[in-house]
């Protein structure tokens, strides 16, 4: 190692403090790149493994009952490779041990050979028997939850006769790594579960043989995925036909997407601000320490060092911080990543370990550490490098300070002396004090952008569970039964209301654009499921139009009185023109709603129901499941309290873990920017305040000049700081939008207090330890030393 | 006598914007291989000036200088490092030593880029510090740290030595043994060295003494008899 090198282990050595202050916030972007980027690429390349191997569908569609020799034109559509028909049912199960009644999906498995799409991966057991009446298998979360194993037995309620199946095996499918029931905001294993049994047996229980009601398809690569979809739905509408989709619209499919959307939006967002951060912590620093180094850079000029190897140099310094950062980040970032994947495990059912981080992302953060701190010394460093050796010898010329026109209005205010050191310091180096303020703002805006999530939440959950979906429960019918149906429902134990809701699937368009969407339709004066207006009102949807949420509308790109094409999907296929009535306020799915009556007088038919919502007696809840177990015709059931309570706990916990990282964030920039900012003044000064206190100033008015910069800075950075977090709010809000569901951009008065709150206090320790070196000034050696 | 340095007409302005100040007006000076030449004159007259462009550490404003056969205000400021780390060493009134670095590490700083140094160790120990190898600037006293610049400067085996001032920070006994050291180096080493002082006092160890006021060249003495380090006072 030559002198040089060693010159620079011992700068970083002495410099341990500020380098770890900047090494932290660096640190941030890295683990939160490493994070966000690396669990996107190992989400994204499980996945895809998951999906090729596994042949997941690219085509989805499902219809009431068409006849199995259709295959064989389906299989003709241009572009198709392979196509699965399948029978898919929902049934109410009897779990033993289970009181509550759970809901499952029936999927069927053909009896000779077997499926071609959406291979289920064998975890246990084995497969049903071909052939078999009684034997399935079921989604391996599923069974671990019920505590069901190959050999165990449950009760299912198949169209309304009572079987006893035997579970032989589970499994897990490309289309379940996200399972949800219908109607549910979060996987609940407990209660929803995916059946597969032999097509013989389904078709047996539910009329179906020879025929199929949902059809899965394979495309080629050079596929054109629309008109597919339009032919297979030409095909299908006489058979009822829902309505063909591609992967973007299937379930477990997009709510991957939006996931990957989220963590995409996290690595887009965040870092950046890390990264110029620590940029501009870099250049402050390296700055003073080539001010503080000018005799030994013209030092080692006369002794025959060139530019670059002075250049390199203090670059290598920034390197070096730029190194303790990446290697902190990786750590925290590692450590992260793997919280992050238990999190996923627990919502995500793959075969396979989704966690590897992969190279790329480990080499993409450090890389862009050192190049962001190399471009922050760049600028200095180059100084030094230009400096001619004869003037670096010579002492640097004092600051050059002009008394401008805002020097002159500040002097007019007669402020003391100190003051004005302070504002002819900020003055004198404006854009040094510009970026300070950016820095604190930045970490002001963090703290309201992570802020926002919990009042966010708070909005949501009010609105979705408080203020929109008051009943206990919701009874799920497949195929709907007559409104009158609703009378047996008030009759059930413990029923103490009962409210009927037809969902009718649709498609919406508007010129060009169309949207799939399920129109729910009720009696006016709802009152366990209500619309919510704009401004906040329950209200009802008028007899002539649709009420459309705020989503859908902006997706359609349509007004209040603007007339909108429905198409009805299956059943009876006709189109009508329908005006929007209004605009709802709505954060979970896609609403669009209608007058039952004004909905059965379009569809020709008596006002059907395929979902009854329910005030229930708490007392009486176990005996109502007894019953239901063993209704007829009832395909689910959800209980709302239930799913509020694990919605909001899991959310809630996310919540915690997200806003306690942020918080870490925003203090390390705080610090980051504080202590680095009062450390270089008080190395700029320390003449200065020596002089002032051998003048006869005490230790608190010199400190006064000290922590004045820095907390002025850190004051003046508030405003910015919030109009900052605001936009990155409405962002991320934006980001984490999706047909699924949209995040409300709430802001609150409080949020944007304890955001400068926190920022200030950490601000005013990290001056506060800066201070202590002050104290221990020695006033005699300052004035000896040479500047 | 060989010629080192011989400059023609050599003119420095400093130009600061508002003021003008001349450094240096017209020097022409000649240097000589083996010789010790004391630049004397109160501060201000330009010495440090002229030594800064001998050393390839500023340029003229005007005029020419050459070292031997290369003239030094036609290079660029690459050749003029090459020529700093191939030909000078430097003496500084401050030392100018590299705070983190030991005594030995400093040293090692010019051997690390030099074409044909001595070991750090030797040259330390011709300015008779073998025994301080291993400390830092902040464990030495003043004259001890102006003879690691010395050992520093020698290290590469110079043509010549150019000193600003190396007694200036130092009482005069400290003073006198790095003068002891510079007299030495040229007297075994036959480096050619030039000291710039304001110290009447040194003149007297030099083969000659060039005089400066105001820019210019006042005049030139040569010692007939010099006399040892040890005997000057101040």
């Amino acid at each position: 190692m030559n002198a040089l090198d060693r010159k620079l282990l011992r700068d970083f050595q002495r410099l341990w403090a500020q380098a770890l202050a900047i090494a932290l916030v660096l640190a941030c972007g890295v683990a939160i790149l490493l994070t966000t980027f690396g669990t996107y690429i190992s989400l994204e390349d499980t996945r895809s493994a998951y999906y090729e191997r596994n042949r997941f569908a690219d085509v989805f569609a499902d219809a009431n009952r068409a006849p199995l020799w259709l295959m064989q034109e389906v299989r003709e559509i241009d572009g198709v490779l392979a196509a699965d028909a399948r029978i898919s049912k929902f049934a109410v199960l009897d779990v033993p041990g289970q009181e509550e009644t759970v809901t499952a999906r029936l999927l069927s498995l053909p009896d000779n050979g077997s499926l071609q799409l959406n291979l289920p991966v064998l975890r246990e057991g084995r497969l049903p028997t071909p052939g078999s009446d009684h034997e399935v298998a079921v989604n391996q979360p599923f069974a671990k939850a019920n505590d069901l194993r190959p050999g165990d037995t449950f009760q299912a309620n198949l169209n309304g006769y009572q079987r006893v199946l035997t579970l032989t095996g589970t499994l897990l499918s490309p289309e379940f790594i996200y399972t949800i029931g219908p109607g549910a905001l979060m996987p609940d294993n407990e209660a929803f579960g995916i059946v597969w049994m032999r097509q013989a047996a389904i078709a047996a229980a539910y009329d179906m043989e020879g025929a199929f009601n949902n059809v899965t398809l394979k495309l080629g690569r050079n596929a054109n995925i629309n008109d597919v979809i339009d032919r297979l739905d030409d095909m299908l509408d006489p058979y009822g036909g829902l309505g063909a989709y591609g992967r973007d619209v299937q379930l477990s499919n997009s709510f991957i997407d939006s996931e990957l959307e989220q963590q995409r939006t996290g690595a887009m967002i965040l870092p950046p601000i890390f990264y110029a951060i620590s940029a501009f912590l870099v250049s402050m620093v390296i700055g003073r320490i080539i001010a503080l180094e000018r005799s030994e850079i013209g030092l080692l000029k006369a002794i025959g060092y060139s530019n670059t190897e002075v250049c390199i140099h203090y670059l290598l310094l920034a390197v070096l911080i730029a190194c303790a950062g990446t290697v902190i980040g990786w750590a925290a970032g590692t450590w992260l990543a793997r919280a992050l994947a238990r999190l996923y495990a627990q919502f995500f059912d793959f075969p396979y370990l989704i966690y590897n981080l992969s190279y790329t992302a480990y080499a993409l953060s450090g890389l862009l550490a050192i190049a962001s701190a190399g471009l922050g010394a760049a600028r200095s460093a180059m100084r030094a490098a230009r400096l001619p050796p004869a003037v670096a010898m010579a002492p640097p010329a004092p600051p050059r300070f002009k008394r401008r026109l805002l020097d002159r209005m500040l002097t007019s205010l007669g402020l003391s002396q100190p003051v004005m050191m302070i504002l002819r310091s900020l003055m004198r180096w404006p854009v040094r004090s510009a970026f300070t303020v950016l820095g604190f703002s930045l970490a002001v805006a963090v703290l309201v952008a992570s802020g926002f999530f919990t009042s966010a939440l708070d909005e949501m959950i009010d609105t979705t569970f408080n203020r929109s979906n008051r009943q206990d429960a919701i009874l799920l019918f497949d195929p709907g039964v007559p409104e009158t149906a609703l009378a047996s429902v008030t009759r059930l134990p413990g029923v103490l209301r009962a409210e009927g809701q037809q969902f009718q699937s649709a498609v919406l368009r508007n010129g060009h654009l169309e949207k799939e969407a399920a129109i729910e339709a009720r009696r006016p004066g709802a009152d366990l499921a209500r619309i919510i207006s704009t401004d906040g009102q329950a209200i009802d949807p008028p007899g002539h139009g649709l009420l459309l949420s705020r989503r859908l509308a902006a997706q359609l790109s349509v007004r209040p009185g603007d007339v909108i094409e429905v198409e009805f999907l299956g059943g009876i296929n006709e189109k009508h023109k329908v005006p929007v009535a209004g605009i709802v306020t709505q954060y979970v799915g896609l609403g669009a709603y209608m007058d039952i009556e004004t909905l059965s007088r379009l569809l020709r038919q008596a006002p059907q129901i395929t979902v009854a919502n329910l005030k229930v007696d708490t007392q009486a809840l176990p005996e109502l499941h007894r019953v239901l177990k063993k209704t007829p015709n009832l395909s689910g059931l959800i209980l709302l309290d239930k799913m509020q309570r694990s919605f909001e706990a899991t959310i809630r916990e996310n919540v915690v873990i997200m806003t306690t990282i942020y918080l870490t964030v925003a203090v390390l920039i705080t610090i980051g920017v504080a202590y680095n900012g009062a450390r270089i003044q008080l190395s700029e000064r320390a003449r200065e305040l020596a002089s002032l206190r051998i003048l006869g100033f005490s230790r608190g008015e010199v400190s006064f000049i000290l922590l004045g910069e820095t907390m002025l800075l850190a004051l003046v950075a508030q405003p910015l700081g919030w109009l900052l977090g605001a936009g990155i709010a409405a962002a991320l809000a934006e980001g984490s939008s999706s047909d699924l569901y949209a995040i409300p951009l709430v802001l609150k008065p409080a949020g944007f207090a304890s955001a400068s709150l926190v920022v200030l206090s950490a601000s005013l320790i990290a001056s506060l330890v800066v201070r202590r070196r002050l104290d221990r000034l020695d006033l005699v050696q300052v004035m000896k030393t040479r500047e | 006598m060989n010629t080192v340095f011989r400059t023609q007409d050599l003119s420095k302005v400093y130009d600061t914007g508002e003021l003008k100040v001349r450094a240096l007006d017209g020097v022409d000076l000649e240097l000589f291989s083996g010789e010790l030449a004391v630049l004397l004159g109160p501060s201000g007259s330009g010495k440090s000036t002229l030594l800064n462009i001998l050393g390839g550490l500023d340029h003229a404003t005007a005029g020419k200088v050459w070292f031997r056969d290369l003239e030094l205000t036609s290079l660029n400021d690459r050749s003029l490092t090459r020529y700093r780390r191939d030909h000078v060493g430097f003496v500084f009134q401050f030392y100018n030593l590299v705070a983190s670095l030991t005594a030995r590490e400093n040293v090692q700083l010019v051997t690390d880029v030099a074409p044909n140094p001595m070991p750090a160790e030797e040259a330390l120990s011709q300015v008779g510090l073998e025994h301080r190898l291993d400390h830092f600037p902040a464990e030495m006293s003043g004259g001890e740290q102006q003879r690691v610049a010395i050992a520093r400067a020698i290290a590469k085996r110079p043509e010549v030595l150019l000193c600003d001032e190396p007694t200036g920070a130092l009482d005069s006994k400290t003073g006198i043994q790095v003068l002891e050291v510079l007299r030495d180096v040229n007297d075994r080493l036959g480096t050619s060295t030039a000291v710039i002082t304001h110290n009447a006092a040194i003149r007297k160890m030099a083969h000659r003494v060039v005089y400066f006021l105001d820019g210019r060249i006042d005049r030139v003495e040569e010692n007939t008899t010099r006399i040892a380090p040890a005997e000057i006072s101040w």
